[in-house]
């Protein structure tokens, strides 16, 4: 009874689960193959670290492709606007809680810049962040011109790539771990199985399907197990670094956004059919005005993460970056065709792909093979979604 | 009965948790026109696609018998070699290219690997010929309108050696000109030997022309009505297709209550920038409390141009003119304007301009009007199911739940859905842009209903429509609107179907 039920609800939700399931046996596999180097606190760590800037990237690409666009220039502009950041800083002498919000800031003016032609004029987008990519490189090398690298010694600075939460001061009580982050995993699992139970109720109210009692008890096990598992490892070493708190953060509020407000509705709506959603009043122009504002502040952010945690500027900074956010939302599940594609399915795309450099790294593996390993998987992927599509709901 | 060119043996065909075909029969005999009716999700579309090979062999239970022999086609391809061609509702051209290149499109006139573009052209004016359609070969199809762009389909089809000739629907986007057009042409295929098979939901027009009837319902063969026995009657098809009989399609209002001015339009002209040339120009009309003013005309009049242009210049034209609403001048710059002054115009193709076929049922539902149900930008989950559950139950949307995707839905209850977003906003003023077309007689009637009730609690409606009988079955008054002008206005006590065809054509 129970093992027909897994089986008849994987088959059902195979397009939802299938990332995850895939990131969990891709996370054991290269437990094996490395001798669990891989997932030492240390190195799980350093990859949730290194997912950071791509991630965000990934978030803000999500809703670009939903609304059925792409946005080529993120890379660069990530990179031009680490290297403002950096000369701001160093040049100018400003202080960081100036600098980041204006770096923001002008990452959304970057992005409404893109998104003129797009709006205005009807110009794909495609072309548009083309004509971005080049211009932002250009800047960006302008910028670094002069000095070449950019070294950044502020430390406030660089501890948002590199820096950790602080702990609880409680001395005696679990030497060798980090307190908070095990606090912050414990309510983070409390709720989880609140929101769960809440909306398992809420659909038997409404007599909608919900999953069987078991299968629902062995996701809530499974979940919970998943998040207790990993703040366990990342306690180990020295607990929640900026970097993930950032990413949890930008997720967080981009998934509220997505799934619980007018704003994405709307723009899930433009990206399922945009001439319905013009005609029932959604103004499409402003809608891809957001949803590019968005992705070029999201692009800053990348450009702050990436910057701080080299602790430097290059000239070469955001170099394929688009490519990997744009690699990153279609692994997890992202539609080219719009108006599909989560928030939660990019994250786990991004992790994926920064799973698979890392665990290759530790085995060794060539540079060459691993961008045919990725490759491969990015197929794989797609290739999963568009064979599935026809099931589910 | 002359021998049958097409047999379908007991045919069965189940999607997962459907039976979309029970133990079908159909037999067409040879140089027959032979309609197929029934209501939407009846089994119709189902069957040609079993039988062009969309669902191929051994994908359904039952036998196809086509020119004596038993057919086995795995695909479309098969069924095309043994000549059967099938020409769908949405029509498979390629917009930008020629007019004979889409004729011989997967069918080129080559040697080796090289295109004669010579014959290809001589031999598409023959084709254009034998279907009766005077334009040059070198055109682009975008720029044809829809009627002759389904002539283009059908001598793309007959540039094949065809035996069968499937049509479906294909006089849903016409108007009675090119629908009395196209019919003709059957009638002249027929006498060279071609059999058609046409799927139907213009009962009048199925009169006109069918050699026999088959209805289908619920997935079963009912009947096969032979015209030549006199069996062909309006009355007989609306009885096998819905199984009870209907007495009058057209539901009475019971009080008819005509209040004051809501809407009104004065001199207003449009000039449609894409396409670079007026679609509109000096058009007067008012609407209204508790009125259903029809708008008539054919297609490419300017009906729906007008109503785009009074709802929010939805299509982005430069405008001249005044539209008040309640006495007040108002000046919609988008259709978001336009709604929040009461204002709803529920589109022609649902499919393209209506709905967002990727979401579910409560999603479309509320998508017009989702900041009713909001606080502070956060959608409230369930207030929305219970909107949805409402409209659900009051428009009779047959969904398993409102989380049902709408592509599921067969084409009544999707127009249902469409109605019941534009409901939500609460509208005062109602535009319906070819409401009923290509849903089945059952579901046109709850729509007919619906607005008469509408009308009775003070709505306006305005109804566009290419169904003249539709037009004076439900109209108080009705605007007849040509090259963009309004031609004429009619009380519906003078309105008749030649007057009003008189006035749309001069």
């Amino acid at each position: 009874m129970f093992l027909q039920n897994l089986q008849r609800v994987l088959r059902q939700n195979i397009r939802e689960y299938g990332m995850y399931i895939a990131l969990f046996v891709i996370m054991v596999i290269f437990t094996i193959t490395t001798d669990r180097v891989f997932i030492s606190s240390r190195n799980l760590s350093n990859l949730l670290n290194q997912t950071g800037y791509i991630a965000v990237l990934a978030v803000g690409m999500t809703l670009v492709i939903v609304i059925r666009h792409v946005d080529l220039s993120v890379g660069f502009l990530a990179g031009f606007l680490g290297a403002v950041t950096a000369i701001a800083l160093v040049s100018w002498g400003w202080p960081v809680y100036v600098v980041i919000p204006v770096v923001l800031a002008l990452g959304v003016i970057a992005g409404l810049i893109t998104a003129f032609p797009v709006a205005q004029l009807g110009i794909p987008s495609f072309v548009a962040s083309l004509a971005g990519w080049l211009i932002y490189r250009g800047l960006l090398l302008l910028a670094t011109e002069g000095t070449g690298t950019i070294i950044i010694p502020d430390e406030a600075f660089n501890a948002i790539g590199n820096g950790y939460i602080p702990d609880l001061p409680l001395s005696g009580f679990l030497p060798e771990t980090h307190k908070l982050t095990l606090l912050i995993g414990l309510i983070a699992i409390v709720l989880f199985i609140a929101s769960e139970l809440n909306g398992r109720r809420t659909k038997q109210a409404y007599n909608f399907e919900v999953l069987p009692m078991d299968i629902f008890i062995l996701k809530l096990v499974f979940v919970s197990a998943l998040i207790g598992g990993i703040t366990w490892v990342l306690a180990g070493y020295n607990g929640l670094s900026w970097t993930v708190v950032i990413m949890l953060l930008v997720v967080g509020v981009y998934h509220f956004v997505t799934s619980q407000t007018v704003l994405g509705r709307h723009i899930y709506a433009i990206g399922g059919n945009p001439e319905a959603a013009e005609l029932s009043g959604i103004s499409v122009k402003r809608l891809t005005y957001v949803v590019f504002g968005s992705m070029g502040m999201l692009s800053a952010l990348s450009g702050i993460l990436f910057t701080s945690r080299l602790q430097s500027a290059t000239t070469t900074a955001g170099t394929l970056f688009e490519l990997d956010a744009i690699a990153a939302a279609y692994v997890g599940g992202v539609s080219a065709a719009g108006g599909v594609g989560k928030v939660l399915g990019s994250i786990i795309g991004a992790l994926v792909m920064t799973s698979l450099t890392s665990g290759m790294n530790l085995m060794g593996v060539g540079i060459a093979y691993q961008y045919i390993v990725r490759g491969a998987v990015l197929v794989a992927a797609v290739v999963f979604d568009v064979a599935t599509r026809s099931r589910g709901k | 009965m002359t021998t049958p060119i097409l047999e379908m043996r007991n045919i069965t065909k189940t999607f997962p948790g459907v039976k979309a075909l029970n133990n079908v029969s159909f037999q067409v005999a040879e140089g027959e026109i032979h309609c197929l009716v029934g209501e939407n999700g009846a089994g119709k579309s189902t069957l040609m696609k079993v039988l062009s090979g969309v669902y191929p062999h051994g994908d359904y239970a039952g036998d196809i018998l086509f020119g004596g022999q038993v057919q086995k086609f795995r695909s479309i391809r098969d069924s095309e070699h043994a000549g059967i061609a099938i020409i769908y509702q949405e029509l498979a051209l390629v917009p930008e290219m020629t007019v004979y290149e889409n004729i011989f499109l997967g069918n080129e006139i080559s040697s080796g690997p090289l295109i004669n573009w010579n014959e290809t052209i001589r031999r598409a004016g023959e084709m254009l010929k034998k279907v009766g359609l005077d334009v040059n070969p070198a055109e682009k199809v975008r720029n044809l309108g829809v009627g002759k762009q389904q002539l283009v389909e059908i001598a793309k089809a007959l540039s094949r050696e065809i035996k069968l000739l499937i049509l479906d629907e294909p006089t849903a986007a016409l108007n009675e000109n090119d629908s009395e057009n196209l019919l003709n042409l059957l009638r002249g295929l027929r006498d060279h030997g071609v059999t058609c098979i046409l799927i139907s939901h213009k009962l009048r027009e199925v009169m006109a022309v069918a050699d026999s009837v088959t209805v289908l319902r619920d997935g079963q063969t009912i009947c096969t009505l032979d015209a030549h026995k006199g069996e062909v009657s309006e009355g007989a098809m609306i009885k096998h297709m819905v199984g009870r009989e209907i007495d009058n399609i057209y539901p009475r209002r019971e009080h008819k209550e005509i209040g004051e001015v809501l809407l009104e339009v004065k001199g207003l002209n449009a000039y449609d920038l894409a396409r670079g040339r007026p679609v509109l120009r000096e058009v007067n009309l008012n609407v209204r409390r508790g009125e259903i003013v029809g708008l008539a005309g054919l297609m490419g009049s300017g009906r729906t141009e007008l109503a785009l242009s009074i709802f929010g210049n939805a299509a982005g034209y430069r405008m001249q003119g005044e539209v008040a609403l309640k006495g007040r001048r108002r000046h919609f710059t988008h259709p978001k304007k336009a709604i929040e002054a009461g204002v709803a115009y529920v589109s022609e193709d649902r499919k393209a301009k209506g709905l967002i076929l990727i979401q579910d049922v409560k999603q479309n539902i509320t998508l017009a009007s989702l900041r009713s149900i909001a606080a502070r930008g956060i959608v409230n989950a369930n207030a929305e199911v219970k909107i949805a559950n409402e409209y659900r139950a009051s428009l009779n949307i047959k969904t398993p739940t409102v989380e049902q995707r709408v592509s599921n839905l067969s084409g009544g209850n999707q127009q249902k859905v469409c109605l019941g977003k534009w409901l939500f906003v609460k509208p005062e003023v109602l535009i319906l842009d070819e409401p009923t077309r290509g849903i089945d007689v059952g579901a046109k009637f709850e729509i007919y209903t619906l607005m008469n009730s509408l009308v009775q609690r003070g709505m306006s409606i305005i109804m566009i429509s290419s169904e003249l009988p539709e037009v004076l079955g439900m109209s108080d008054r009705v605007y007849v609107v040509a090259s963009g002008r309004i031609a004429g206005e009619l009380p519906i006590a003078e309105a008749s179907q030649e007057k009003i065809m008189h006035l749309a054509t001069n």
